[in-house]
């Protein structure tokens, strides 16, 4: 075996120092850069008492083959402890498209639920109150239309939506840099995401309309730092949208949540989330004058790191995901995913969801870290790279600025390009030898006790068949008359500048399918093709 | 000096998650051979034709959402009613062992699971295209 010198760097290649003392943090004035967690800028954290006033909500995202066998799911994760759901959904639904449509086959209930009308959201939440259950949901272009669908089953339940709480992830503008699951050009699109920010503010005032996104963007291969500043850089597109919108900043941005992933670099993680917090308190106050301190205190979700997981070995999987739930724990998170040993091979099997849930108790209620606030803050290495990400991340900011925002940064290919080159530098490092992923090009194994004796969820190729009869019969029972108005009001109203959220209810009620729903805004937005760049 | 091998990197089905298939094509590029990337959202008449018109030896699909068993033998069925068998086609995404060994007994050349190494993938390749 070649033998590599070995390097000192965080796994986004940022160098680290052999020792870090009170020398290296000459610009950091406790008082104005960490201040007392709960206090500006936040960056020990958003509550003064932390974990100590309430645990981080434990949410394992999951759904697969059919709304039936996801119901199951979601009243087996209850009944286990978990304390929110958090709805996948496969990737016709994720694209707007019905289970029967021609480009779904094969891919109906693969990586999600799929849901293509009312009646699949009826199904998906049988038995559980959303008035007391809070969820979250993984959908981007059709966001819109699957909230409507899950207000409507609300209004069915006679829950106020008064009371309804959860999150939409709702989060274009990393589909066009990171996850490509996109539908409608961007300013069409961002039109969509401005009508569920104004709805929710005075209609859903406890549900989060967007969860501005950078696990997708670090999935895609991006360093931490492009993770921070994208991410942060797409919040404050949103945020420009709503206030030309007439919006008031501290009506809306109290509900903006974020979303980060739990990387296995297990410091710069933490520094990343802290930064976080840090740079939008101060983007909030001063570049767009907010006055309340809700507006300023960035609350995120983590998930651990997908990419990280290995198909070697994949026991070792369970303590990769330990350690980064660990790191999101010391970073302050509001909620948490675990991620399964087996999701190098498949949607995960219900023994290993559980193993994954059951690291999270550990972290809670066993290793003692939720006890105090911020435990590390004060130690020279954190605090140093803490500052060390928010400059790298302030100087991406400020470049999307000068190019106009994060639209023409986007049509320019600017942070595609960044990610892509970052994500193949990574590899190269993997190939070299640079970078050792144990039991992948260090310390592999023959042994197949180490390998696959992993029960794997299996998809029931029925799945699909089973949706669309499920479909045909809608159709044929439902009223199409009232469907058939139901879509030409709401495509006079997107080719207007109404909200499209009463419009997008009405179709719901009335039964269009999300197929339908979409081919109705394609007519009137048109669709999004990206030019391939490598 | 023999013509650069050429390889048409394709992303078929809904998936847009395009970090592994960026990856490979500008590795094999990096290894010296011409390398076509279709983007996302390929059908396989899409693919099968443009690696007709590109005139590929080599077709290398990305698939990571589970749609391996719906997409891959449509790609094999139309290879063969346009009499292009000589294209080699590989595969790479999420792939149980199970169906690695049904997608190669329907004539894919090789199927590259998670972990699966650059340099393993471009001397397959290379042996494949100098049978």
């Amino acid at each position: 075996m070649k033998t590599v010198e070995r390097q000192f760097t965080t796994i986004s290649g940022v160098p680290v120092e052999p020792a870090y003392g009170p020398e290296d943090l000459h610009d950091l004035d406790p008082a104005r850069d960490l201040a007392a967690p709960g206090e500006f800028p936040y960056t020990r954290g958003i509550h003064r008492d932390m974990y100590r006033g309430k645990l981080w909500t434990m949410r394992q995202f999951s759904g697969f083959a059919t709304p039936e066998e996801t119901n199951r799911r979601y009243l087996y994760l209850l009944a286990q402890g978990q304390t929110g759901l958090s709805v996948a959904f496969d990737l016709p639904t994720l694209m707007g498209y019905d289970a029967d449509h021609a480009l779904s086959e094969g891919e109906v209930g693969k990586c999600g639920a799929p849901v293509s009308s009312l009646e699949d959201m009826e199904i998906l939440f049988r038995g559980i109150p959303l008035g007391e259950v809070t969820v979250s949901m993984t959908i981007n272009s059709p966001a819109a239309v699957v909230w409507a669908m899950y207000l409507a089953v609300a209004e069915q339940q006679g829950v106020d939506w008064q009371r309804v709480s959860g999150t939409l992830q709702n989060d274009i503008l990393k589909e066009y840099i990171a996850q490509k699951e996109y539908i409608f050009p961007p300013p069409q699109s961002m039109r969509l995401v401005t009508d569920t920010i104004e709805f929710g503010m005075r209609h859903t005032p406890r549900f989060n309309p967007v969860s501005i996104s950078g696990y997708h963007i670090r999935e895609a291969g991006s360093t931490a730092v492009q993770e921070l500043a994208f991410t942060l850089r797409d919040g404050i597109e949103y945020v420009d949208w709503a206030l030309e919108r007439g919006l008031q900043i501290d009506e809306f941005a109290p509900r903006l949540s974020f979303f980060f992933n739990a990387h296995s670099d297990f410091f710069e993680e933490i520094a990343k989330y802290r930064a976080a917090r840090k740079i939008w308190a101060h983007v909030m106050k001063e570049r767009y004058g907010a006055r309340s301190e809700r507006s300023m205190k960035l609350r995120f979700h983590a998930q651990t790191a997908g990419c990280s997981l290995t198909w070697q070995q994949p026991y070792n999987n369970v303590v990769r995901t330990a350690l980064e739930a660990m790191a999101a724990v010391l970073g302050g998170a509001q909620s948490l995913h675990t991620n399964s040993l087996d999701e190098a091979y498949a949607l995960p099997g219900e023994h290993a969801v559980t193993i994954a849930l059951r690291t999270q108790q550990v972290l809670a209620y066993e290793s003692g870290v939720a006890n105090a606030v911020d435990p590390l803050g004060g130690s020279y290495f954190l605090e140093k790279l803490t500052l060390e990400t928010e400059a790298a991340a302030m100087d991406y900011i400020r470049r999307i600025d000068a190019m106009g925002g994060m639209i023409p940064a986007i049509d320019a290919g600017f942070p595609q390009t960044e990610i892509a080159a970052a994500s193949y530098r990574y590899q190269r490092e993997v190939e070299a030898g640079e970078r050792i992923i144990v039991g992948v090009n260090r310390f592999q194994s023959d042994n197949q006790a180490d390998g696959q004796p992993i029960e794997l969820l299996q998809i029931d190729e029925a799945s699909g068949k089973h949706q669309e009869a499920k479909l045909a019969a809608l159709r044929a029972r439902r009223d199409n008359g009232s469907v058939n108005r139901a879509l030409s009001a709401l495509k006079r109203a997107a080719e207007g500048t109404e909200n499209t959220m009463p419009f997008l209810l009405d179709a719901v009620r009335a039964y269009a399918t999300l197929g339908e729903i979409c081919d109705a805004l394609r007519a009137v937005f048109g669709v999004y093709t990206e030019t391939p760049r490598l | 000096m023999s013509r650069p091998i050429r390889v048409l990197v394709a992303k078929p089905g809904l998936d847009g998650h395009d970090r592994g298939a960026k990856i490979i094509a500008r590795a094999l590029r990096d290894a010296g051979m011409e390398v076509i990337y279709t983007g996302l959202r390929q059908t396989p008449e899409m693919i099968v034709n443009a690696a007709l018109q590109e005139d590929v030896q080599v077709i290398g699909l990305s698939i990571l959402s589970g749609a391996h068993n719906a997409i891959v033998p449509r790609v094999m069925d139309l290879l063969r009613q346009k009499d292009m068998t000589d294209v080699k086609v590989i595969v790479g995404g999420i792939v149980p062992d199970e169906d690695a060994e049904a997608l190669k007994r329907q004539g894919v050349a090789a199927v590259f699971q998670p972990g699966a190494s650059l340099e393993a993938i471009v001397t397959f390749i290379r042996g494949a295209v100098a049978e």
